[in-house]
């Protein structure tokens, strides 16, 4: 059943927990929103509120992982990233502490929330830090993995988690690695990277392309950092045009780092589709189609790339 | 204090020589570095001292990861040189190593590093980000203690400047200890009145910063910082208070034991000269004298 990737938080620390792993949740008043509430009701002890203040946040998740927990922190990821991004990069990344900073509510597909509550430059603010990895899920048991993949594995990671509701990508006993690229649809004429959200659209744009006879490679690029260079490499040498899709901005998110690694690795055309303004307020649908990340826009820039 | 690792209690005397030590090696280390803090260095000297070596803090000399250890946040991480020369005093480090501060592949970074020297528990420097982490400690110590009834609940001790406590973050991390009845955490304010661009109360003042806490829920203690037996027994209210916080307001003088250093704004962030350093060390060295003279008497 399709599920927003943000339903994906609570319960799995439950089953963390469940199976004897040692996790706790620090939430910044959103824990609601977020669903850490309902890790919280399982574990009251292991889930800690801080209200709202998102650098305290990270500071109480930091102490607690300094004696030895295993720490998730909350809150939108606006607020979750943006306003604690120094916490994050002097005291979590420093320090190369056990804190997984996964909020949730990124991207334009927030929705009626506007332009404040919408975050675009996560994925560049954490990517760029040292010891950080950063994993983009495509839909619900993709963020289950995530989080699993960041409980058992230690140092700091950043799960980008989302407020709507996306179609299923993976099976449930879907399982990833640190550095995870996937490649859900073989093609040839050129290959489309994507992330988070953005993977269903581009799907659902192949299967559009493919009834005009253009074969599109479809990569889940899920881990942005570190980035799984080998499936991208190969599949950009394979079609020789990549056309990267996230809802973000284009400066510093998934199609930089797919942009960065084939400049220095394997010079192909690259074009990327994402953000370049502020979001706005509708609804997540209305919005991927405003903004042009939706399947139709997504299938047009292919068209154009290849000049057809 | 209770506990296996508890510390050997010494006469406050001693603990002022050991400042007094700790004093030399942080002129010596700066002037070797060429730069860093000196002010807030010395500032907080007799705290640090007191804390570790004046029987309050539970630590393992062998073993610096030593799990059953309370611990210690340098919120003010401009201050690293102190807390330096009391991981020498401990012998963690060998004293001479001190020199290498500030220097390309020194253990002793400008600001501290956990990674690199034993003792430092988490990298610190940005200002108004310990408090945080000495609360998730707290916190962390408190379940586990709940959940082991045998336990010893460990204690975290958290120093910070006062300029520091204009950073927002320190509010929010005061609210949230106090929420929390965080009874084993200690914070301690190394009230120098000066910061960077001139007196704490010219640039942003405090004001009444007692009141200011016990709003935010907190026992409050006034100290001078500069006097170990004043330290130790605030330090011990601090660890009798119970289902509260304790903050300990200690008054301080930025620079304290080099007379041309203190209460000079000047001296916040730059090193002496060889030949400053020379006046500094000659300075402490006669209140060593001065120190090791009452100590024979007493």
């Amino acid at each position: 059943m399709a599920k927003a990737t943000r339903a994906a938080f609570g319960s799995t620390l439950v089953e963390l927990v469940k199976e004897g792993v040692d996790v706790m949740a620090v939430d910044a008043d959103l824990a609601g929103s977020t669903t850490t509430a309902a890790f919280g009701a399982a574990y009251p002890d292991r889930m800690v509120d801080v209200g709202i203040a998102e650098q305290n946040m990270i500071g109480v998740a930091a102490g607690l992982s300094l004696a030895g927990r295993t720490v998730f922190t909350g809150s939108f990821a606006v607020f979750g990233t943006g306003r604690c991004w120094e916490q994050i990069r002097n005291t979590v990344c420093d320090s190369n502490l056990n804190v997984k900073i996964a909020p949730t509510h990124s991207g334009v597909t927030v929705g009626p929330d506007g332009a404040t509550h919408q975050m675009l430059e996560d994925i560049a603010i954490m990517r760029v830090l040292p010891n950080m990895r950063v994993l983009v899920p495509a839909d619900y048991a993709a963020a289950r993995a995530a989080i699993r993949l960041a409980a058992t594995t230690p140092g700091p990671f950043y799960i980008r988690l989302g407020r709507a509701t996306v179609p299923e990508v993976y099976n449930d006993d879907f399982t990833c690695d640190v550095s995870f690229a996937h490649v859900l649809r073989e093609g040839t004429d050129v290959t489309i990277c994507a992330c988070g959200v953005e993977v269903a659209q581009a799907f659902d744009a192949a299967e559009m392309l493919a009834e005009e006879g253009i074969s599109c490679e479809v990569v889940d690029v899920m881990s942005i950092k570190p980035l799984d260079e080998e499936t991208i490499i190969a599949s950009a040498a394979k079609t020789g045009c990549v056309v990267t899709v996230e809802e973000h901005s284009v400066y510093g998110g998934m199609g930089s780092a797919v942009a960065e690694l084939l400049a220095e690795k394997h010079p192909v055309p690259v074009t990327r589709v994402g953000m370049t303004t502020f979001g706005t307020s509708g609804d997540p649908d209305e919005l991927l189609a405003y903004f042009g990340l939706d399947a139709l826009s997504i299938a047009k820039r292919v068209r154009e790339v290849l000049g057809r | 204090m209770s506990g296996t690792l508890a510390q050997p209690l010494r006469p406050d005397g001693e603990i002022a020589l050991v400042a007094n030590r700790m004093r030399h090696d942080i002129i010596r280390m700066l002037a070797a570095a060429g730069s860093g803090h000196p002010g807030g260095s010395l500032s907080a000297t007799d705290i640090v001292a007191t804390l570790f070596f004046g029987g309050v803090m539970n630590y393992n000399p062998d073993d610096p990861s030593d799990p059953d250890r309370d611990r210690f946040v340098l919120c003010k991480g401009h201050a690293a040189p102190a807390l330096y020369a009391a991981l020498a005093e401990i012998g963690y480090v060998p004293r001479e190593e001190l020199l290498t501060l500030r220097k390309l592949g020194s253990r002793f970074q400008g600001h501290p590093d956990c990674h690199c020297a034993p003792g430092i528990e988490v990298s610190t420097g940005s200002l108004g980000q310990g408090l945080s982490i000495a609360s998730g400690l707290a916190l962390a110590f408190k379940l586990d203690a709940a959940g082991n009834g045998s336990a010893r609940e460990k204690r975290v001790y958290a120093l910070t400047g006062d300029g520091e406590l204009q950073e927002g973050q320190n509010w929010e991390a005061a609210m949230f200890a106090a929420h929390r009845n965080l009874d084993n955490l200690t914070a301690v304010v190394d009230l120098n009145n000066l910061q960077i661009d001139g007196h704490v109360t010219d640039v942003c003042s405090l004001r009444d910063l007692a009141a200011k806490f016990e709003a935010f829920g907190w026992h409050t203690v006034a100290a001078c910082g500069h006097d170990v037996a004043e330290l130790r027994a605030a330090f011990a209210e601090a660890e009798a208070t119970k289902g509260q916080p304790t903050v300990i307001i200690a008054q301080t003088v930025k620079g304290k034991g080099v007379s041309f250093m203190e209460d000079q704004c000047s001296w916040h962030g730059n090193a002496p000269s060889a030949e400053q350093a020379e006046t500094a060390l000659a300075e402490l060295d006669q209140a060593e004298a001065a120190l090791v003279a009452a100590l024979k008497e007493a």
